[in-house]
């Protein structure tokens, strides 16, 4: 589905629920992502500090990690459930988001449940995108922007640090396609399109603020009539 | 019977599903996700939803067995069970879900008795229609015919 000549991305996946980590790898395998599926927080950042080489400058402890388990592994994007028990997404956004090696990788928090607050304090904390379970084929199209965009930081800082004639090489290749925006604005339904609101820039610079509140704005009134009852004022 | 009236058999059977509740939209999207390179994947992730959905609704019943009943911990099963549910398209599963959590809320263990039953009805006879649905289409395949397509519109 449309990825055919993009680099393979990789994608950790966090959720407690079985069920949920078998269709959110199914959602990514499907849309040509290379997945890796975790069932909590600490195994995720487990799985990425073997990625890390040196970070001790988080004073709580995290998990103790083999640095040289999983040399050359890449991950493009963590996208992770909110609710879990012990490290919940948050915290894990919030740890990632700390790291300095590994604060650059894209997180996109999950959750069955629309609460405005929580929407917020994830984009302000980081997250690039909230998507509401259960998670559908055109909430996952939203996901390759994000991974483009980091991977061009890490196009730069390669072309920065490499040789004169690798360099011309890297020169010759055209920017990525964006055909993502295409994909993702024909498969809008009702259902998906609260999401979709958040990813559409209004303005040449969106703050996380501005994005949570696109978020809110989008929602799809069927869906999150009863909650809101009471947030009008949000 | 003959394939093709087996076909239609289906096809007004999963409407029924769609009308009568049992499933919602969601269900259409597990079934877009399978696809040639993964031939069973409806039929794994549902079953896996029973599997774990069994085990969920025996830690509820003890939960809720408990002399000084820990509603926080009732209200975390539940919490599980209604988003597994609503990740297949168990829509009326997970609709009582919904109101089990509410009196989890309250901590109202009297009404929690009464959801605990209702969500335990609704999973048995949610799993009874996946059951009728799966072994109609293995007769379909069987009888070397293929499965016809959801076509639900409105959902």
């Amino acid at each position: 589905m449309g990825a055919a000549a993009e680099p393979r991305f990789h994608v950790l996946a966090v959720d407690d629920s079985l069920v949920d980590r078998k269709l959110i790898e199914r959602l990514l395998k499907i849309s040509s992502y290379q997945v890796t599926t975790v069932d909590s927080g600490s195994k995720a950042l487990e799985f990425l500090g073997s990625l890390v080489n040196d970070d001790r400058s988080s004073s709580d402890a995290l998990p103790s990690v083999s640095p040289s388990d999983h040399q050359g592994v890449d991950v493009n994007l963590i996208i992770t459930d909110y609710c879990m028990p012990g490290m919940t997404g948050y915290d894990l956004l919030k740890k990632v988001k700390e790291s300095s090696s590994l604060r650059d990788i894209p997180v996109v928090i999950m959750s069955s449940e629309n609460v405005p607050s929580r929407i917020t304090r994830c984009l302000e904390e980081g997250a690039e995108e909230f998507i509401l379970k259960p998670v559908r084929l055109s909430d996952v199209n939203k996901l390759r922007p994000h991974m483009m965009r980091t991977k061009k930081l890490k196009d730069q800082e390669q072309e920065s640090q490499e040789e004169p004639e690798r360099h011309g090489d890297e020169i010759g290749l055209p920017p990525p396609p964006c055909q993502h925006e295409l994909e993702t604005q024909q498969s809008q339904d009702p259902q998906t399109q609260q999401i979709q609101q958040s990813q559409q820039p209004k303005s040449g610079n969106n703050s996380n603020k501005r994005k949570a509140i696109d978020v809110e704005e989008g929602l799809s009134p069927d869906r999150t009539r009863t909650r809101y009852n009471g947030v009008a004022t949000f | 019977m003959e394939v093709g009236q087996m076909q239609r058999r289906l096809v007004e059977f999963t409407k029924s599903l769609f009308v009568e509740g049992f499933l919602d939209g969601q269900f259409l999207q597990l079934q877009q996700l399978q696809d040639d390179s993964n031939p069973d994947f409806v039929v794994e992730v549902v079953s896996l939803f029973f599997q774990d959905s069994e085990k969920l609704l025996n830690d509820l019943t003890s939960a809720l067995e408990q002399q000084d009943v820990d509603f926080k911990k009732v209200d975390a099963h539940v919490h599980q069970l209604k988003g597994s549910s609503s990740s297949i398209g168990a829509q009326r599963v997970k609709n009582a879900c919904v109101v089990f959590r509410s009196f989890c809320e309250e901590q109202n263990l009297q009404e929690c008795m009464r959801c605990l039953q209702l969500v335990k009805q609704e999973f048995y006879l949610a799993k009874n229609k996946f059951e009728t649905l799966f072994t109609m289409e293995q007769q379909i395949v069987a009888a070397g015919g293929s499965i016809p397509a959801t076509e639900i519109t409105s959902f």
